[in-house]
């Protein structure tokens, strides 16, 4: 029938067009409060609004094209000469796209209150319009399959994440941090130039297609991998090009970090994964080297959030971390890829995308609680932090589950997918396969020394944030957040919950991934893998289980245990002092103190700085003591070395006066020597003198 | 006959739940041996958890609802994780690929909800037992994975009821080595996780050179009963891997089968024993290296096994 | 209708000599603006009149003739100055070389390979020595909003090139060239206000105070 028949290719186009829309209403949605006044709240409602809106249809069209047997195209040639607007949302698509929209959506309620126009009238409006500008370019760039468009989309979002995070741009520290990510981005940006320039001469279009077996020579498949681990590692965060993120995280406004860490940093992977798609026969070092990257990256990330005591800051690197448990979990599906393994593949990727995922939602989840205390106490620092528990008892309560997911604690999501992890690497044991290949189990006792760093990290941050007593008196007593915060949080929360206890919910998504993965492979003409599926090889059913038994234990235990040992309030008394009778709450653990060991440890990699109190005199007089760790990549490697290039190149300064006038008559002299050149000098002046 | 998979399942939870207190009086009762004391009866650790049931609650001014969480959800993990190891050579009544990840992390729980209860009640001692159990176990980790490796490429399971059962007699005939730094990694870790010495001195009086003992100074009563049955369930749980590493025969009938694993824990915790009365403990400064000289053992045995096996 | 295309393009020309001598700000305003009509109005008679060739002349018009002229004198309200009185290169010398220029542009303009409509001779040589001629400008003189007048004349030369490929080039690029403008002079307008109140005056020999 032909209303059927329509009726069934309308609903297939809708995994293309709902994206689109929902993309041109989120990239809007910060528009119109621009042109309202400064004064007005209306602007930001509509925001949130639209923001919604266009949220719900990306989902909803992420979700519908897992019901269409092939994944649906959309092409509109432009008048650019090179490229056309080419967009498709394949299985690896629809699994990036659902945290890419959530999380931004909930940031979006989240900056009701937190930034809101009363509050900050004069950033207000700048900061909705580029965050719709930037959520609209992550969901463009994901499902774009043509590589000006990609290129289009990636530049919008690192332009707009730039404007995010340089809000504050009356804070010196907020203008450095910009800066160094504005470079950062731009180096990342030429690489991806670069690559796509070798694809264009290997495959004659722009296209981000499988390369055909044929037109891809090894030295090219070669660079073009390089060139993808340098531009798409910036952007995620891989050490050693990991130095943008603690600085650009820890200074921008909090929803934005929840973003940038949770979300930005994903098309990073998501271009790996996309470039690794592409890429026909990978070579067995390949995902070895992957590998070895991704353990390097979480070991180190771990580490420097442990000397961390900015909140933010530590956070960040605890992004860093767990970007390279997510690029192990790619190293080893590329492992798989080349040794014709499905079960890793399904475990490796499978792992990768669950665990991109569940980092979105729960490190949104901390940056956004991490917001509501900062919002309160009006600092950063850790050390000024204390017994919030007690005055912010839901924030503390939803950092807590943040902080256990992180920890990849069971029962909540961080677990599962570290466990289809460990899985995969533990599979590749089996007595069977060759040995350079079973080396690759020893990233398990790297994964399990990032859980138990990333374990001591939160139960120092949480404790000295939450718990205990307030290190400094506040000026004004901080109250619980307000409502229109709490909300996005509680949803993060349960997310976490959710997919912890029901990982079958991902698993359409992560089968689907899996499938597109090393199926487009396949069409460049690779060697055919076949197709698994997550549940033979995941025990998924199991984690419901003893999940539900953690769940249901735990409460029961708690409350029986509170119901035995249930005290009156005044009948409260002090902690036990050892007899000193006079604690301060100063004396209690800082995040530093319980730090020590660890930084102690690792003080070869870490260089912790300390500025010690000398005693000159007699009697005891007040001093000073610090510490810091500052991040060793980039203060230690990079900016001595381009300090040192300065310095060699000083002489040229000769070429640069001041003056915008010898720099216009540069331009001309140029132009004029760019004219010329196209044109036969000989025959021109031939022509001028008369015969 | 009921088959032996039931049979195990209803006897693991009682075991686990009845047992350990005497591995404590067992450890006791060596230590005095050696010391050339009586010592405190074999059952005493039961009389002492039924007077602190029954004891009355006192509660810190500066503690929230997290500092009764901890050793709750302690305990829930560590008996959980208990149900998932084999005691008897045979299977666990939980077993699936990959459950010895879940093992490994429900005693990370544990410890995590251990350390928050101690940061809340915002006394430095407990700050400090704290940070370094947490910082012990980031060095003890790797040795048990590494460990748990060695043994998986030897007997080609993924989970602890394939590892530890029938392939371990064969492991030990064709990869003695291994087997033997293995088992030395292991306890070193049983050492560690428990707080025993070398790593900490549970008969310590001075706060200052406490580690577990100083993180749950501040729970009395109840809670405090909860926290020694659950540190002792840890100690059956632990010592149940290396039992499991070197007896590795499997008798048929249930109730022989059963009673040689009772025997053969009070044998390690008698080992314990032996180790806290000859051993004293380690500096501070030590402690590290001695756990990276367990990560190096364990790691060195599976790297053994990388070499040779085809 | 191309006679009078032609004559336009000489009197754009001679407008180029009038920016290039004159040093009171307020008619070097005026002038430009003209330029601008005149440059409006030769999209329609280039090429057989159409609705994108329409929007483009009036789009022109509007925008330089209306809309920058009002935005420039806008920024000069608040500024107290009103000639430009030192310049670098001196006026008579600027003269000079705005002849020369133009010269060389029609002489050598008509050899270089260019496509396009070449019904009007006089479009690739008027083009460059616009170009040209506003470079100089740009160049010579120190007072920001001088060389403001200076890219406005530039633009006007990028401008008359872009006739040429009207057929050729999409209608995005050409709008998007006139925003480019649109976009550039209010750009403009901010930073003068702003060197204004760094330096209490627009000479741009103050900014190379900022080279270090």
């Amino acid at each position: 029938m032909a209303a059927s028949d329509t009726a069934a290719s309308l609903f297939a186009l809708l995994p293309v067009w709902l994206p689109l829309l929902g993309a041109l209403l989120i990239g809007a949605s910060g528009l119109p409060g621009v042109f309202l006044s400064s004064r007005s709240r209306a602007g930001e409602r509509l925001a949130v609004v639209l923001h919604g809106v266009g949220a719900l249809a990306v989902l909803v069209g992420a979700v519908a094209s897992l019901f269409v047997a092939s994944s649906p195209r959309f092409e509109l040639a432009w008048s650019l000469p090179f490229g056309s607007f080419r967009i498709e949302v394949d299985g690896l698509s629809a699994a990036f796209l659902v945290p890419l929209v959530v999380v931004p959506a909930l940031g979006a309620v989240y900056g009701l209150r937190y930034w809101s126009q009363r509050e900050h009238p004069e950033t207000g409006r700048k900061l909705r319009a580029f965050y719709g500008v930037l959520a609209a370019s992550l969901v463009l760039l994901t499902i774009a399959r043509d590589g000006v468009l990609f290129l289009f989309a990636w530049e919008g979002m690192a332009l707009s994440a730039f404007f995010l995070i340089t809000t504050d741009h009356d804070d010196p520290e907020a203008r450095a941090a910009g800066r160094v990510y504005f470079i950062a981005t731009h180096v990342g940006t030429l690489a991806l130039f670069a690559l796509l320039s070798i694809v264009f001469a290997q495959t004659g279009s722009f296209g981000l297609d499988a390369l055909p077996e044929a037109s891809a020579s090894a030295g090219a498949c070669a660079a073009i991998f390089a060139l993808g681990l340098l531009g798409f590692g910036l952007k995620a965060g891989l050490m050693p090009l990991h130095v943008w993120l603690p600085g650009a995280h820890a200074v921008a406004p909090s929803h934005v970090s929840a973003v940038l860490s949770a979300v930005v940093l994903k098309t990073g992977v998501y271009g790996l994964a996309r470039l690794t798609c592409m890429l026909p026969h990978p070579p067995l070092y390949w995902g070895g080297l992957v590998l070895a990257l991704g353990a390097i990256s979480g070991v180190a990330g771990v580490v420097f959030a442990i000397a961390q005591h900015d909140l933010k800051r530590l956070l960040a690197y605890h992004s860093i971390e767990n970007v390279g448990i997510i690029v192990m979990g790619l190293g080893l599906a590329l492992l798989g890829r080349s040794q014709g393994r499905a079960d890793w593949i399904a475990l490796g990727l499978g792992g990768a995308i669950l665990h991109v995922w569940n980092h979105s939602f729960f490190k949104a989840l901390l940056f956004l609680s991490a917001g509501s205390v900062i919002h309160r106490v009006h600092t950063r620092e850790i050390d000024r932090m204390g017994g919030l528990a007690r005055s912010m008892p839901v924030t503390a309560a939803l950092f807590l589950c943040g902080a256990v997911a992180i920890c990849g604690l069971p029962p909540l999501n961080g677990f599962v997918s570290e466990l289809l992890i460990y899985l995969g690497l533990w599979k590749t044991l089996a007595p069977a396969d060759g040995s350079p290949v079973a080396a690759a189990a020893l990233a398990v006792p790297a994964l399990a020394m990032i859980g138990a760093l990333a374990a001591a990290c939160f139960v120092k941050a949480f404790g000295a944030v939450f718990l205990g007593v307030a290190r400094r008196p506040h000026e004004r007593e901080p109250v619980e957040a307000p409502r229109t915060m709490l909300v996005p949080m509680a949803a993060l929360a349960l997310l976490c919950a959710a997919i912890g206890l029901l990982p079958a919910l991902a698993v359409p998504f992560l089968d689907r991934a899996a499938a597109t993965w090393s199926a487009a492979a396949t069409a460049g003409g690779g060697a055919p893998v076949p197709l698994r599926t997550l549940a033979p090889v995941g025990p998924l059913g199991w984690i419901t289980v003893l999940s539900a038994a953690l769940w249901v234990g735990a409460a029961a235990a708690v409350l029986l245990l509170r119901r035995r040992m249930r005290v009156e309030d005044d009948q409260r008394v002090p902690t036990w002092d050892c007899g000193y009778a006079a604690p301060t709450a100063r004396m209690q653990y800082s995040s530093s103190s319980f730090a020590e060991m660890l930084v102690a440890i690792f003080r070869w990699a870490l260089r912790p700085r300390e500025h010690a109190p000398r005693l000159r005199e007699l009697f005891p007089k007040s001093a000073h003591h610090r510490s810091h760790v500052d991040d060793v990549v980039l203060d230690r490697w990079f900016l001595p070395v381009l300090r040192w290039i300065a310095r060699k190149l000083l002489w040229l300064r000769f070429l640069q006066p001041g003056r915008i006038q010898l720099y216009i008559l540069y331009v001309l002299i140029a132009v004029l020597a760019l004219a010329l050149s196209t044109v036969p000098v000989g025959e021109l002046l031939k022509g001028l003198v008369p015969r | 006959m009921m088959s032996d998979r039931a049979v195990d399942a209803a006897v693991q939870p009682l075991l686990l739940l009845l047992l350990p207190p005497l591995l404590l009086g067992v450890i006791v009762k060596t230590k005095a041996a050696f010391a050339g004391r009586v010592g405190a009866p074999l059952l005493q650790p039961y009389h002492d958890l039924w007077k602190l049931l029954r004891k009355g609650a006192v509660l810190s001014r500066t503690t929230t609802s997290v500092f009764l969480a901890g050793p709750a959800i302690t305990w829930v993990a560590v008996v959980l994780a208990g149900l998932l190891v084999p005691l008897a050579g045979g299977a666990a009544p939980i077993r699936f690929d990959g459950d010895l990840i879940l093992f490994a992390y429900l005693l990370a729980l544990g410890r995590f909800f251990t350390a928050l209860a101690a940061l809340d009640t915002g006394s430095s001692f407990e700050g400090m037992g704290a940070a370094r159990e947490m910082t012990f176990a980031c060095l003890a980790e790797p040795a048990l994975f590494l460990g748990l490796l060695a043994l998986a490429r030897t007997s080609g399971g993924e989970s602890l009821s394939d590892l530890f059962g029938a392939p371990i007699a064969a492991s030990w005939s064709s990869a003695t080595p291994t087997m033997v730094l293995v088992l030395f990694g292991l306890f070193i870790v049983l050492l560690v996780e428990n707080s025993r010495i070398p790593f900490d001195d549970p008969n310590t009086h001075l706060e200052l050179t406490m580690v577990h003992e100083v993180m749950v100074l501040d729970h009395g009563g109840p809670a405090l009963g909860v926290v020694l049955h659950g540190a002792a369930v840890k100690l059956l749980v632990l010592s149940s891997l290396v039992v499991g590493l070197v007896v590795p025969v499997r008798v048929d009938a249930a109730p022989l089968r059963w009673a040689l694993f009772v025997a053969a824990t009070l044998a390690v915790a008698v080992a314990v024993g032996v180790v806290e009365s000859t051993m004293a403990r380690l500096r501070l400064l030590y402690v590290p290296n001695l756990l990276m000289g367990a990560c190096l053992l364990t790691g060195f045995g599976f790297l053994l096994l990388l070499g040779t096996h085809p | 209708m191309s006679a009078t295309a032609d004559a336009l393009l000489v009197f754009v020309l001679m407008l180029n000599f009038v920016v290039l001598g004159s040093g009171r700000i307020r008619s070097l305003i005026y002038t430009v603006a003209a330029q601008g009509v005149a440059l409006g109005v030769l999209p329609v008679l280039v090429h057989p009149a159409g609705l994108r060739e329409a929007l483009v002349s009036i789009g022109a018009i509007v925008l330089k003739s209306a809309v920058i002229p009002r935005m420039l004198m806008r920024a000069m309200a608040d500024l107290p100055v009103r000639r430009e009185v030192q310049p670098l290169v001196g006026f008579r010398t600027s003269l000079v070389l705005g002849a020369v220029a133009t010269a060389a542009s029609l002489l050598l303009a008509s050899r270089l390979p260019v496509l396009g409509n070449t019904a009007v001779r006089l479009l690739v040589p008027a083009s460059f020595a616009t170009v040209l001629c506003g470079f100089i400008v740009l160049i010579a003189r120190v007072k920001a909003i001088t060389q403001v007048l200076g890219y406005l004349v530039l633009e006007n030369g990028i401008f008359l090139f872009g006739l040429l490929l009207l057929d050729a080039m999409p209608f995005l690029v050409e709008i998007g060239v006139l925003l480019d403008l649109f976009v550039a002079i209010f750009v403009m307008g901010i930073i003068i206000n702003h060197i204004h109140r760094e330096f209490s005056s627009i000479s741009t020999e103050r900014l190379s105070t900022l080279r270090e």
